[in-house]
């Protein structure tokens, strides 16, 4: 076998997995991405709601998920939820692409723990006169969130935005253990049917290079763009 | 609950320890322990390197902490199984594979923090240092070194529960620490997974937090001293 060979790898069904493996993974970011940030904007609002019960929820979740490792995470969504629904809906789910489903959702709901609080420090970094000048001139609550704090709070929460990001595109290949085929996974199928473990980890690390690096770049230049926009504004 | 605890506490608090090899949390925790012991040292030297007056210092921990950052853990460990015996010339075991995976993507990490507790210190110190005649290294060694790694002991210890957290990996190249223990009592038992895995999530949060608690009192003494210390001392 000769030392590296990158064509052996990169050909027929080897590739397929490959491309799949990618698509899922970039798929599986996407989803829990969206899902993240949509879950996040709620949490913050129950945390600065001042109802003392939508709080103590809001810190017990985020303390959550912030102190179990993610893989344990995944695992009690994907082993354990499905054994407290009713026996239907586990054939149901046992049916489908539950691997898929549940995985998302555990990514999801840690990525949206962590994006809260970044929201949240972003919000705490305006002063307070901002919201009470927007009161002032005749805001309501909601009005002076959407149009003058939200803004300026996403401004401020953009690089650690970024970064948890990456975090999360990275826990992406979590799903691997519960058998969803991501790249993490394909490389793994690949070596072990033909032993070229090298080429087969590289061009799953490649991948991820690839990925974080352009992700990291279009933060890059969203945050360029945004303090600009700031200084117009 | 209870039952489960009380057939399986102990083989999850320890393995199979005296009997047999250290695991479960006890396994968890003695990796994640050398795993700090070991990047921390590595982590001050990539640090100091990120910060080095030498560009070429400068540039090749920049590319090792960059690489590192942009995969995932699970692909280290993979990387680590399959490199770290090639490189030493024999096989090793899970257990050490884990804590070589572990001190890699600390020693990025960690790494960083170590850099940013060192642009933390006044630029003033480095110029006094060396306006008093010590050379490069005295002034990182007696000046520079000295106060930063005091100022960034809550993130480094942050680090610890990112270790520790970390550790559950293990369970992809089956060291028996605290979630492939958990796996394997889930195997045994067949009909309690939720159960199972909510004691796994319960152990992990227990520890985590109550670190991440006496890191907050910690970081706020440490704040309280550093600001009540006059500025001319």
């Amino acid at each position: 076998m000769e030392l590296l060979n990158f064509g052996a790898v990169l050909q027929g069904k080897y590739l397929g997995w490959l491309a799949a493996g990618a698509a899922m993974a970039l798929g599986l970011f996407a989803a829990s991405w969206v899902a993240g940030f949509l879950i996040a904007l709620l949490l913050l609002a129950l945390r600065e709601s001042g109802v003392r019960l939508f709080e103590a929820f809001a810190q017990a979740f985020v303390a959550y998920h912030r102190n179990v490792p993610q893989l344990v995470q995944v695992f009690l969504w994907y082993f354990g939820v499905p054994q407290l629904l009713p026996d239907a809906w586990q054939a149901w789910i046992n049916g489908q692409n539950s691997e898929f489903v549940l995985v998302w959702i555990a990514l999801s709901l840690n990525c949206a723990a962590y994006m809260s609080e970044d929201l949240r420090s972003g919000l705490r970094s305006l002063p307070h006169t901002q919201l009470e000048a927007a009161r002032a001139i005749g805001m309501t609550y909601l009005q002076s969130m959407r149009i003058v704090l939200v803004p300026q709070a996403l401004r401020a929460a953009f690089p650690p935005l970024v970064n948890q990001s990456l975090s999360l595109f990275k826990s992406t290949s979590l799903a691997m253990t519960v058998g969803l085929a991501e790249v993490t996974y394909a490389s793994r199928q690949i070596e072990n049917e033909t032993y070229r473990t090298f080429e087969a980890f590289a061009l799953a690390s490649a991948f991820y290079w690839i990925c974080s690096f352009a992700l990291t770049a279009a933060g890059y230049y969203w945050s360029e763009r945004l303090q600009t926009a700031g200084r117009r504004a | 609950m209870i039952d489960i605890l009380d057939q399986y506490g102990l083989l999850l608090l320890m393995g199979q320890y005296p009997y047999g090899p250290l695991g479960g949390l006890a396994l968890t925790l003695f990796i994640a322990v050398a795993g700090l012991v070991i990047s921390f040292p590595l982590a001050v030297l990539v640090g100091v390197a990120r910060t080095s007056p030498f560009r070429g210092f400068r540039v090749f921990a920049g590319v090792i902490v960059n690489a590192v950052r942009g995969l995932p853990v699970l692909l280290l460990i993979f990387w680590a199984y399959f490199i770290v015996p090639l490189v030493i010339g024999h096989s090793i075991s899970g257990i050490t594979t884990v804590i070589c995976a572990l001190v890699l993507y600390e020693l990025a990490f960690m790494g960083e923090v170590v850099r940013a507790g060192i642009e933390a210190i006044p630029k003033g110190q480095v110029e006094a240092a060396r306006g008093i005649g010590m050379t490069y290294g005295q002034t990182m060694r007696k000046v520079v070194l000295p106060q930063a790694i005091v100022n960034m002991t809550p993130s480094i210890l942050n680090q610890f529960i990112n270790l520790i957290k970390n550790t559950s990996l293990g369970y992809i190249i089956s060291v028996n620490e605290l979630t492939y223990a958990a796996y394997q009592v889930n195997a045994q038992l067949l009909t309690k997974p939720f159960e199972v895995y909510l004691i796994l999530a319960a152990t992990y949060f227990l520890i985590c937090w109550s670190l991440s608690l006496a890191i907050g009192k910690l970081e706020k003494s440490i704040n309280a001293r550093r600001h009540s210390v006059p500025r001319s001392a």
